[in-house]
């Protein structure tokens, strides 16, 4: 480990600015990501602006829906009254991820920053292409076993490895960002990026942005809900895959759905197509079965992972089931 | 007062001090002078270090000293001359690098964080060589190992030719120590050639024998503590390499070096369970009578280092067959030495062995439990002996009632619950029961309170505890007037707590030592020796103007023992739901039951079993290194990426025990659990998945992309 400055501002202005200082600086909420890059030598910063102390804890309704503080931690957001009744697949997302005593630190701004897992990533002496550019992608041929079926570059096939993003993206967040040029808000879908030939950059926060805030519109997806991970171990393991369904569903018919999945792309992977396909079908497996196959479209393995090929519709097929509440 | 007896259920005598904190470690010694180690890891994994750069390490604050091969004072029991020359690694001895990982440097600081700090700016030079650290390719450079015998009895072909015939490979991935307390030394010299340390070992007599010969000293000014011991599984039966740098350390700064490996070398530098493929070849008749075994495995070892293990034995013994052959290579390669790990190669074997008689069981369309019964083995065919005790069919008996054996379906993917497929299995094992020779002494004293002090170690199953029990059993006396001490090398000499053998050695002498004390006694109160009336023993002291009453006892294997076979034997029983789409499997309940003699305390044997569950399942079902060969390295070196199972994998357990006393082996009748609750885990979860879904996994562990 290095030695760095810490700062520890009290305003969001004074973040934003005691960014412009030092070259190599990075801002600090629950610590469950960044402190591990530390001291695996993956980030090596100068300067840490600790941003604990600012004023963005807040969950709270707005008129077009809920606000939810950057820094609210990932518990407080997943048992909060508000999101437990509007977006209950924000919740389930939420807990599926982590241990509790790591949701208890992980903040939202955090998670959704939260860096790839790939081990090529996180092990210094290895080639990678996100960690140090042009080094070479140690996954395409190495052990790619959790890696991205959708959307990769042959300069990287690393996953966005949250499950909170999967629900956000399929809610249609927005994400408010504070910078020195002024605020702005980034509609979620917008957020993460896919590889191509940068994945040093896994999002398109500018440097120094801040996130401020999520916000989350109102909408009828608080019913049919479900989000299925499917992982090595039953719990405190990332997704091999996951899918986060939520479907509004009247006389048995679908009036709209919003799916998307996690731990298949380099960004929270949102299904629109199939949504499009779900829209006005009436609930049953086969309408289901149809769907999971035109989820599916366009996705290629590579050597460890061709089992996601699979995994990945059947995920999908028995999320809908039970976000419907059909019997298999 | 209640007096406790051999067969309750006595809480642990330590509990308390070890949920309070009270209880020390060997990493939390203040020791006047403390400095810090630590190790710098090789990036290369096969070559040569041709030059170590110190310079800004030694620049850093607090940095004493950057031990390297360049500079290193020479361990006298690496040399060549050496007359018991150590075996294994022999760190910053010479510049060659076999593993990736592999130490070429160890920084001393004044605080850990500092010389972590340092450790970050050594630089190494190196000249790499090609490595070859992938076990599949280099399957084929297998060599029997040194002392290995591979066995035939009868006919090698019988299987072969056998009606009915079952033939697979079965591979089990590496599995990593990784208890939970860190390995750590600490280690001062309080002499020339006198040496303390506080370090985790399973055998404090053993680690005072390889100090001093790594140092060539009088094994007397080699003091080993080692009170408390955080779980260790087999990583601390050896004194490793870099414990012996510790003391080296030490010796070069002239001040007491705490050495604690990290979290990510424990995956290096402890050993572990070696990767393994195994061949099963099995031949029987329509009606499942067994005609012929074949069973050979290919283990991974290092290209410095043969490290072996007894994978195949157990198709010798376990059951009744006529024809049998096994065959065991080790594969050198450039990693890390293994080393046993719970269970050792009895589980790996049990795991190929159980799986193929599942195997069987659906080829002849018969009960895998009937399969058992019909090839039990009455006598050990192996020694051509009888079995001291075996109660292996009590086993099966209580085990399928307990986990509800009668809801089978005989049939593999046809019983369902909702979207679930339900399955059952079972798997069997051996752990051979051993017992070596042991010393106690029993001190009594003026206030009736009697305290036990043996060299023997606690990893965890409660020893201290059983032995109180014993004791209070012998003595007559309650619990709590007696203590036991371990850890410490100069106690009475004991054996290293492995191979499930604690209970059976170290039990016989505290046995034997209250009985000696008691003999002792009566004979000072006037009384035949074996009298067993009560006697007040403060009062026997104060009568024969004693200030105290010390004995120290030897205890040995009895003669009568070479006579026998001696194994504990174990059923384990698994129901499981599977769900077809995803792939997750819940372990609904695993059954242990055990044949292990007569159990001395219930509550720590439970707790044994248990323990030894979850590892199985671990292994069934989680655990594998992985390993990249571009880099020789592991990928998953860290605990959020390798899985040990977490509590949400657990289901309710059950340990049953047969609880007879073995005639034979020491006069308790204890045979030792250690080990045996481990073994047979693995295929009987594998079997009952097979059962469930009709797919027959032989790689572990079974994750979710293997069952959909
Ligand atoms: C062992 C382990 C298992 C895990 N399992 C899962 C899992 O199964 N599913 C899952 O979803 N997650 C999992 N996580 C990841 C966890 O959710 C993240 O580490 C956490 O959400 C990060 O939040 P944090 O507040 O601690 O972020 P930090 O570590 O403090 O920061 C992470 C990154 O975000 C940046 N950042 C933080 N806040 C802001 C902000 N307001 N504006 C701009 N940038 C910001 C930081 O500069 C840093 O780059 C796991 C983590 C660990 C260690
Ligand atoms: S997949 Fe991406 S993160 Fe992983 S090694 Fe390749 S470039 Fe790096």
């Amino acid at each position: 480990m290095n030695q760095f400055q810490y700062v520890r501002p009290a305003e969001v202005p004074a973040a934003a600015k005691a960014f412009t200082k030092g070259p190599n600086t990075h801002f600090l909420a629950g610590g469950t990501n960044l402190i591990d890059l530390m001291k695996m030598g993956v980030v090596v910063p100068e300067r840490l602006v600790d941003i604990n102390h600012l004023p963005l804890k807040k969950i709270e309704k707005t008129p077009g829906g809920i606000s939810i503080g950057a820094l609210a931690t990932n518990t407080e957001v997943s048992i909060h009254p508000l999101i437990k009744e509007s977006f209950p697949l924000l919740s389930l997302a939420i807990n599926a991820g982590a241990s509790p005593q790591l949701r208890n630190m992980a903040t939202v701004g955090g998670n959704l920053m939260q860096r790839t897992r790939c081990p090529y990533f996180f092990d210094t002496t290895m080639p990678c292409n996100k960690r140090v550019p042009g080094s070479g992608c140690g996954a395409l041929e190495g052990i790619n076993r959790m890696h991205a079926i959708f959307g990769a570059s042959d300069k990287c096939i690393a996953v966005n490895p949250s499950d909170m993003n999967v629900a956000l993206t399929a809610l249609d967040a927005t994400v408010h960002v504070t910078g020195l040029k002024g605020k702005r808000a980034i509609k979620f879908a917008d957020f993460h990026r896919l590889p191509g030939e940068h994945p040093e950059l896994d999002n398109t926060l500018q440097k120094g942005e801040l996130i401020t805030s999520v916000d989350i519109p109102v909408s009828p997806y608080n019913k049919n809900v479900h989000y299925l991970k499917v992982r090595d171990r039953t719990s405190y393991a990332f997704a091999l895959v996951s899918a986060g369904v939520a479907l509004n569903i009247e006389n048995n018919t679908i009036q709209g759905a919003r799916l998307a999945m996690g731990g298949v792309a380099h960004k929270p992977w949102r299904l629109t197509e199939t949504e499009a396909f779900l829209k006005g079908k009436p609930v049953s497996l086969d309408v289901f079965k149809q769907a999971s196959q035109i989820a599916m479209q366009g996705a290629r393995a590579y050597e460890y992972n061709k089992f996601k090929l699979k995994l990945a519709p059947n995920t999908i097929l028995q999320a809908l089931t039970t976000a419907a509440g059909l019997k298999a | 007062m209640k007096k406790e007896t051999i067969g309750d259920s006595l809480r642990r005598v330590d509990g308390r001090l070890k949920v309070t904190g009270g209880a020390k470690y060997s990493g939390e010694y203040e020791v006047p002078g403390l400095t810090y180690g630590v190790l710098v890891p090789a990036t290369i994994t096969s070559g040569t270090v041709t030059a170590i750069d110190s310079k800004a390490a030694l620049r850093a604050p607090g940095v004493l000293a950057v031990i390297t091969p360049f500079n290193a004072i020479k361990v006298p029991g690496y040399q060549p001359e050496a007359p018991t020359r150590i075996k294994g690694l022999k760190l910053f001895n010479d510049t060659q690098v076999y593993f990736n990982g592999q130490p070429i440097a160890l920084v001393v600081a004044d605080t850990f964080e500092r010389a972590t700090h340092a450790a970050g700016l050594v630089k190494a030079t190196y000249q790499s060589q090609p490595h070859e650290t992938n076990f599949h390719k280099n399957i084929e450079k297998g060599v029997s190992p040194q002392n290995n015998k591979d066995y035939v009895r009868g006919d090698v072909n019988a299987y072969k030719n056998a009606p009915v015939k079952i033939e697979q490979e079965y591979m089990l991935p590496s599995e990593m120590h990784n208890p939970m307390e860190l390995h750590v030394t600490t280690a001062f010299w309080t002499g020339d050639d006198k040496v303390t340390l506080y370090t985790k070992s399973q055998g404090v007599i053993s680690s005072q024998r390889a100090v001093a010969n790594a140092f060539q000293l009088d094994a007397k000014n080699v003091q080993i503590n080692s009170r408390f011991v955080g779980g260790a599984f087999g990583s601390s039966l050896r004194t490793w390499p870099h414990e012996i740098a510790a003391i080296q350390a030490a010796k070069m700064v002239k001040r007491p070096v705490k050495l604690t490996l990290t979290r990510e070398q424990m995956f290096t530098l402890v050993g572990y369970r070696p990767l393994t493929i195994q061949k099963i070849g099995l031949g029987a008749t329509a009606d499942g009578k067994l005609v012929g075994i074949s069973h050979e495995s290919h283990s991974q070892t290092a290209a410095y280092e043969e490290f072996t293990e007894r994978s195949v034995n157990v198709s010798r013994f376990l059951y009744d067959i006529p024809n049998v052959n096994t065959l065991y290579k080790v594969v050198p390669l450039n990693v890390g030495v293994p080393a046993p790990m719970r269970g050792p190669g009895e589980a790996t074997g049990s795991f190929a062995l159980e799986s193929a008689l599942d195997e069987l069981s659906y080829a002849v369309n018969m009960d895998p439990i009937e399969l058992r019964l019909k090839n039990y083995a009455e006598t050990d065919l192996e020694k051509n002996l009888p079995w001291s005790s075996k109660y292996l069919k009590e086993c099966y008996q209580k085990g399928a009632e307990r986990i509800g054996w009668s809801n089978r379906a005989a049939k593999p993917g046809t019983n369902r619950d909702g979207e679930w497929l339900v399955g059952y299995g079972i798997g069997c094992g051996a752990f051979g029961a051993y017992r070596s020779r042991a010393l106690a002494k029993i001190k009594l004293m003026p206030d009736g309170s009697v305290n036990i002090k043996s060299a023997t170690s606690d990893i965890g199953p409660g020893t201290a505890t059983s032995m109180v029990l014993i004791a209070a059993d012998i003595l007559n006396i309650p619990a709590k007037r007696i203590t036991f001490e371990l850890g410490d090398s100069s106690f009475p000499v004991a054996p290293t707590q492995g191979g499930s053998a604690t209970i059976s050695s170290v039990g016989s002498a505290v046995h034997d030592a209250c009985i000696a004390l008691k003999q002792k006694l009566n004979a000072l109160a006037g009384k035949v020796e074996d009298s067993n009336d009560d006697i007040d023993y403060a009062k026997v002291l104060s009568q024969n103007n004693l200030p105290f009453l010390e004995i120290t006892q030897e205890s040995n294997p009895n003669e009568e023992a070479k006579k026998y076979s001696m194994y504990s034997f174990s059923a384990h029983f698994a129901q499981v739901y599977v769900h077809p789409l995803t792939g997750a499997v819940k372990i609904k309940k695993v059954v242990a039951v055990v044949d292990a003699g007569k159990i001395v305390n219930h509550k720590t044997a439970s707790s044994q079993m248990i323990g030894g569950t979850v590892g199985g399942i671990g292994m069934a079902m989680t655990e594998e290194a992985v390993f990249d060969d571009r880099f020789g390295r592991y990928i998953n070196g860290n605990f959020a990426d390798y899985h040990v199972p977490v509590n949400a994998d657990i289901p309710q357990l059950e340990a049953i025990f047969i609880d007879r006393p073995d005639p034979i082996i020491n006069p308790i009748g204890t045979k030792g659990i250690g080990e045996i609750s481990l073994i047979g885990v693995a295929p009987a979860i594998a079997n009952a998945i097979y059962n469930a879904t009709g797919k027959r996994v032989r790689e572990l562990p079974i994750t979710p992309d293997k069952l959909i």
